[in-house]
């Protein structure tokens, strides 16, 4: 298996398929006059196209651009307020993962609440706050719970866990996103031009195949499921480009290996036992209806909202464009702050924090391209 | 928070395993994979296995771009 691994980042692979992804394109162009332009959805993607090198090799030739797949990027102000107001409280423990951490909140950051003394802890497994929790009889200890379909079963194992065990001082602040009704609403708000998308790898683990039916159906665009080695995304933008020029529209699962037509039906079960579609803001895009997951009104004593109430004000309005980079209007080079006021030591949006924003993904890899 | 390389399983408990990652172990949930055996690779995200890795697929990939490369290669010779 680590062999077969070892293939997709070799060389002798990846090189003479650069070229004939590249002469794909060119074909493209010469077809249709322009480049053609697919998004990667997912943050991860962005990031391994950077850092592969391929979003460099293939920047002349083939437009990619970042969707908004970078679940604490598209988290919009109000929230990160509320979720930095929440650890300001007393008697907490506040458990998130660790790109929460220095995304700038309108007055400050958790990284700030940390140091004057509130006690936050970064988890790498999540369900592991529950065990915080027992640990903690005397404390209430508050999961933020932000994430997109492969972030958001591991919640409802939280949510089971601490069914199961009785616990009382555990809750989830669900700050959850879902692809489907944002792709929509990039398509049905027509901004953005694209010819395909670049489909994400581990949120098809879940969704399955299938469940992209929709964009052939009433969009009738293209999309490749794709992994995230070197050779993975090159055969997908491949795949794609072989699609359009062959003037076939459909989904292709170029990540059988590890997503099935249907997804995950256990993880299905598990959603559809303790979840509810809910409402969701979007950063830079405001309320899409059914966009997110909430916890069922049977599951309320696990659901932070439900349990404390935090009041902001307005979000501080700074410069940050992120809004317009997680819609594919503006690449992070176009935004004035970017690598100036704003960088990976100093991000002034959450693009820049996370690894997987494109802010973030172009600071590090792509500066000297432009 | 999405990427991650295939994880084998070298010990299996009831809910949770002993994964193997280029030789660090570490343990991860096994809920909902609740098929998964012994030297099976999972993808793990967040401490939890999600998908268990279709070797026949994988190798299958590994082919195709090979293929792809050879149809150019002899496409560039005549
Ligand atoms: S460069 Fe910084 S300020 Fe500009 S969009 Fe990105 S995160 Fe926001």
């Amino acid at each position: 298996m680590l062999e077969i691994l070892k293939q997709s980042n070799n060389p002798e692979i990846c090189k003479p398929l650069v070229e004939a992804v590249i002469e794909k394109a060119i074909e493209f162009q010469q077809k249709f006059g322009r480049k053609p332009a697919f998004m990667e959805v997912c943050g991860s993607h962005t990031m391994a196209l950077a850092r592969t090198g391929v979003k460099q090799c293939l920047k002349d030739v083939v437009n990619l651009i970042s969707g908004p797949g970078c679940p604490v990027c598209v988290t919009d102000q109000r929230s990160i307020d509320a979720m930095i107001a929440l650890a300001e409280g007393e008697n907490r423990i506040i458990c998130t993962f660790g790109d929460m951490m220095r995304v700038p909140g309108s007055t400050r950051t958790l990284v700030d609440s940390k140091i004057s003394g509130k006690d936050i802890r970064v988890l790498y497994s999540p369900v592991d706050a529950v065990k915080v929790a027992i640990e903690n009889p005397d404390k209430e200890v508050i999961f933020l719970g932000v994430g997109f379909e492969t972030t958001i079963p591991i919640m409802t194992l939280m949510v089971g866990e601490a069914e199961k065990q009785g616990i009382t001082n555990f809750s989830i602040w669900m700050t959850t996103k879902l692809v489907e009704p944002v792709l929509r609403f990039l398509l049905d708000a027509g901004e953005v031009n694209l010819d395909g998308f670049l489909l994400p790898g581990h949120v098809s683990i879940v969704l399955g195949e299938d469940a992209y039916q929709y964009l052939v159906d009433d969009y009738h665009i293209s999309g490749v499921i794709a992994g995230f080695e070197t050779a993975e995304l090159l055969s997908s933008i491949y795949k794609l480009l072989d699609l359009i020029l062959s003037e076939k529209i459909s989904i292709e699962n170029n990540h059988p290996s590890v997503v099935t037509k249907t997804g995950n039906q256990v993880i299905h079960q598990w959603l559809e036992k303790y979840l509810t579609e809910c409402d969701e803001a979007w950063r830079g895009i405001g309320v899409i209806p059914n966009s997110g997951l909430d916890l069922k009104t049977e599951y309320e004593q696990f659901n932070a909202k439900k349990r404390f109430s935090v009041v902001v004000g307005e979000p501080r309005k700074t410069k940050c464009r992120c809004g317009e980079v997680i819609r594919g209007l503006i690449t992070p080079n176009e935004c004035p702050l970017f690598g100036k006021a704003c960088h990976p030591m100093n991000p002034v949006g959450p693009c820049m924090v996370s690894t997987e924003g494109s802010c973030s993904a172009y600071y590090h890899y792509m500066r000297e391209s432009f | 928070m999405c990427v991650g390389v295939p994880a084998k399983v070298v010990k299996k408990m009831e809910y949770s395993a002993v994964v193997d990652v280029m030789g660090s172990q570490t343990t991860v949930g096994i809920i909902f994979v609740p098929e998964v055996e012994l030297e099976d690779y999972v993808i793990v995200h967040a401490g939890q296995a999600m998908s268990i890795v279709d070797e026949t697929y994988a190798k299958q990939s590994v082919e195709e771009w090979r293929k792809l490369i050879n149809a150019r290669n002899s496409e560039a010779v005549q």
